[in-house]
């Protein structure tokens, strides 16, 4: 953590609000354009959403006009050394989505034709086909939408990662600091720490990035501006060690379930399965009928799931605004101040469109475009994003 | 599902005891604990006591879920079961500390209460020759244990010196029955001839033909051995504990206030004397409170028991309270003793300095000393970064064996002023590994509530 409290002299050229894989990819993408950066987190880095994920990195739960995006993103985690300079375990693998009923497969088809449209490569496979390429799925299984672009990385080194490259560009970082207060003053912000720290923490920077995620909304009320997150409590749950007993991501028509095993040979299963928690409160605790249901659904689709041991369960928040389409761009009506967050299954994505956030700020061009957050904020202005950022 | 006033979890005699005293004042008590009965290898006449009483008993049931305000999940051997209860008192007591050191996960090393387990409940040896090393009283309870069962017990290896053990004795006068006790543990072993080498500890084990050799060391009064003349001992199996911390896996979870106390052993729940946590209605009880020993624990427990009635609004408060105010006096000697038997256990911030890098600190994960101190130089500054970055604590144990180590390490490795700056690993469900077809049972696939799809 940073030693440096209250920064003197020029403020920096940009404050980022939030060290979640979006705020750290902005930040340093930032830095490594030239600017001096503050990094600011209220936990430490990557240690919510980016750090507690399920890691799937698959096009088969990726909304159909976000596919462009996690493509690139998937190409950018697999090759993590060469722009992140460590890596987050990411390992390419078959991604399959099942349908067990008709009313599935009609899902499934209807899905899989959605992000083939949007460029991804997804063919539908027969029950045989599927069963070759993961044998120990269950025999029941109707059809399968499969993906070679596909796979898993360990979202809990993604901090760690993270960390070395920020510090190794010069990024300021502000760990266990909670912005409480942003202020305005002679054409800078001005982002006041906890008002309870003995040794207040002001950070003083010409640009604002707002990369909170779930926490976005009490963040946007301290620019006076009024925007709905709605926060999803996840449920995770993985196993002890086993031998093989499966070699894909594995992944449900309507997208309720996510499973795979690492190298140690530990299974993890998500979906999105809700549990108890909220932005206050952090993730509380699981709904027992939710556990169950994850973990029926799990041992349906592999039943060779039926004899592991459950070693840890948990609960990570994910952010989502009313359209469940990212807000990624300048804020109308603010000067030099900027979005970035809800992308819905961010993990994949998130580095791409931390870079391309970066590449705009940075006044380059851009292969994709961003997510205008006007669309999304009461009483907004009607100005257009390019208005706010030339 | 059934409902309880209170439920207790653990089954030793903290948490027998407090199950007993609230069923006393009528309250409905529902009592959990992994092992087929109660009080494990303590006390016969409590175990009479309670199958007397109108405690419904829940014994080889695992709990693995508390959650709500109070929803408790465990499996036995029927299968899972649940039920609830308007409060909750935890008695889950401790896990044993082993500072690691060069080859202590070699086979044939064991803790000292495993140990003891094995010889009282069991009436087994631990080996055929043993050597008995670590801190605190287990060291001759063991020892002599072992000799009065036909036991070799090659040596005695404690931290403490002579001169420690004097320091407790004013204390250990508050319980002469105790003191008592110990003194006829030592005269076992005094006239068995078993060496016993004060301020020493074990620096290395290493198998050695059909034996294990284990190093010894002088050390200073934190534990850390001194450059001077090593000693080794030949044994089949070598005995260690360096105290206990309480297992606050349950408060952890449901997110009671903490604080870290090294005389108490470790991170224990803020409570006040009778056992009330910052949470309605949850209580902790005995060691799991903090160490303060067996007899202790079985007054103080029957204080949170009697303690929780009260707050449940059981009938007759006031002769409730003299029922309390009957048991302070007890209370007091035997925590004055418990806490001197406490420091004679509590973990020195330096002895972790004795870890070697190759040493491996989290067992399950296989996570040495160099790769924890490798995480702390890359930026990790409390518990669950260090966790997320290395894996340690992410077995299944949940780190209830390397946390308070880790801790240590990480603490001195960044310079931070104090165990509360850097905290403790985030307390996860299950609170035991339990199997998938234990919770998923029986079921058709239309049974399984999928939720509405994700948006395309």
């Amino acid at each position: 953590m940073s030693t440096l409290r209250q920064p003197s002299g020029r403020p920096f050229d940009v404050a980022v609000i939030g060290g979640g894989v979006m705020g750290c990819t902005v930040a340093l993408f930032l830095a490594r354009g030239g600017m001096r950066v503050a990094l600011i987190e209220r936990d430490g880095l990557c240690r919510s959403a980016s750090g507690v994920n399920a890691g799937t990195l698959t096009l088969h739960m990726t909304r159909a006009a976000l596919i462009p995006y996690a493509m690139h993103g998937w190409q950018m985690w697999m090759e993590a050394e060469h722009w992140l300079g460590s890596s987050v375990l990411a390992t390419p693998a078959p991604g399959l989505s099942l349908a067990f009923t008709l009313p599935e497969r009609d899902l499934l088809r209807v899905r899989a034709t959605a992000r083939r449209e949007h460029g991804a490569k997804i063919d539908l496979l027969e029950r045989d086909a599927a069963v070759a390429i993961e044998p120990g799925l269950n025999a029941a299984v109707l059809e399968a939408a499969f993906s070679a672009t596909d796979g898993f990385a360990s979202a809990s080194l993604t901090g760690r990662a993270y960390h070395v490259a920020l510090r190794a560009a010069g990024v300021q970082i502000f760990e266990r600091t909670a912005a409480a207060r942003i202020e305005q003053t002679n054409g800078h912000y001005r982002v006041h720490g906890p008002e309870t720290q003995a040794a207040p923490i002001r950070i003083d920077a010409r640009r604002l990035v707002m990369a909170g995620g779930v926490w976005l909304e009490p963040l946007f009320a301290m620019l006076d501006i009024r925007v709905q997150v709605k926060t999803l409590v996840n449920q995770l749950i993985v196993t002890e060690r086993m031998p093989p007993v499966m070699r894909s991501v594995l992944s449900i028509a309507n997208g309720l379930l996510s499973m795979k095993q690492f190298a140690n040979g530990t299974v993890l299963i998500g979906g999105g399965w809700q549990g108890i928690g909220d932005r206050l409160r952090g993730p509380v605790e699981t709904i027992p009928e939710n556990l169950t249901g994850n973990l029926r659904l799990a041992q349906y689709v592999l039943p060779a799931l039926k004899k592991a041991r459950v070693t840890r369960i948990w609960l990570g928040l994910e952010s989502e605004t009313a359209d469940a389409m990212p807000m990624v761009g300048a804020l109308p009506g603010r000067n030099d101040a900027w979005v970035i967050g809800c992308v819905h299954s961010g993990y994949t994505s998130g580095p791409y469109i931390g870079k391309l956030l970066a590449q705009t700020m940075l006044g380059e061009t851009t292969e994709l475009p961003l997510f205008d957050p006007a669309r999304l904020i009461a009483g907004a202005p009607e100005f257009s994003h390019r208005e706010w950022t030339q | 599902m059934s409902e309880f006033d209170v439920a207790v979890i653990g089954g030793g005699p903290a948490g027998t005891h407090a199950s007993l005293a609230a069923a006393s004042t009528g309250l409905s008590v529902a009592l959990f604990d992994d092992d087929p009965s109660a009080g494990g290898q303590f006390d016969r006449a409590l175990r009479c006591e309670l199958a007397s009483s109108k405690v419904s008993t829940f014994f080889a049931h695992s709990v693995w879920a508390v959650t709500g305000a109070y929803r408790i999940d465990a499996v036995g051997p029927q299968g899972p079961v649940h039920c609830t209860s308007r409060a909750l008192i935890v008695a889950s007591g401790t896990t044993e500390r082993v500072v690691p050191f060069e080859g202590w996960t070699t086979p044939g090393v064991i803790g000292l209460a495993a140990a003891r387990i094995l010889l009282n409940s069991q009436g087994l040896l631990p080996g055929r020759s043993t050597l008995v090393a670590g801190c605190g009283p287990l060291l001759a309870a063991v020892a002599a244990k072992t000799l009065e069962n036909g036991g070799k017990v090659e040596a005695i290896a404690d931290l403490a010196g002579t001169a420690d053990w004097v320091r407790t004795l004013p204390a250990m006068a508050a319980r002469p029955d105790l003191l008592l006790q110990a003194l006829k543990w030592w005269r076992t072993i005094r006239r068995a001839g078993t060496p016993r080498y004060g301020r020493h500890s074990v620096v290395r084990v290493e198998p050695a033909s059909e034996y294990l050799r284990a190093t010894l060391a002088p050390c200073d009064a934190s534990g850390l051995p001194l450059n001077a003349h090593r000693t080794t001992v030949l044994a089949d199996c070598i005995v260690v504990g360096h105290g206990f911390t309480p297992a606050t896996e349950i408060t952890r979870l449901l997110r009671a206030e903490h604080r870290y106390s090294r005389g108490a052993g470790g991170w224990i729940a803020v409570a006040d004397q009778d056992g009330r946590t910052s949470r309605t209605l949850l209580y902790v009880a005995g060691d799991a409170a903090g160490i303060v020993g067996a007899a202790a624990s079985a007054t103080c427990a029957m204080l949170t028991g009697l303690a929780c009635a009260f707050d449940l609004g059981a009938a007759d408060p006031s002769r409730l309270k003299r029922r309390m105010e009957s048991l302070r006096g007890a209370q007091r000697r035997a925590v004055r003793y418990g806490h001197a038997m406490a420091a004679l256990m509590a973990p020195s911030a330096a002895h972790a300095d004795s870890i070697p890098p190759g040493t491996i600190v989290c067992r399950c994960e296989d996570v040495t000393r160099a790769e924890i101190d490798a995480a702390c130089d890359a930026g990790a500054h409390d518990m669950n970064q260090l966790k997320a970055w290395t894996r340690c604590g992410m077995g299944p144990c949940q780190g209830r064996t390397c946390g308070d180590i880790a801790g240590e390490l990480l603490m001195r490795r960044v310079g931070a002023p104090s165990r509360e700056a850097v905290g403790y690993f985030s307390a996860r469900m299950p609170l035991r590994p339990v199997t998938i077809e234990a919770l998923t049972g029986d079921f058709n696939y239309d049974d399984i509530p999928i939720p509405q799809a994700a948006p395309l």
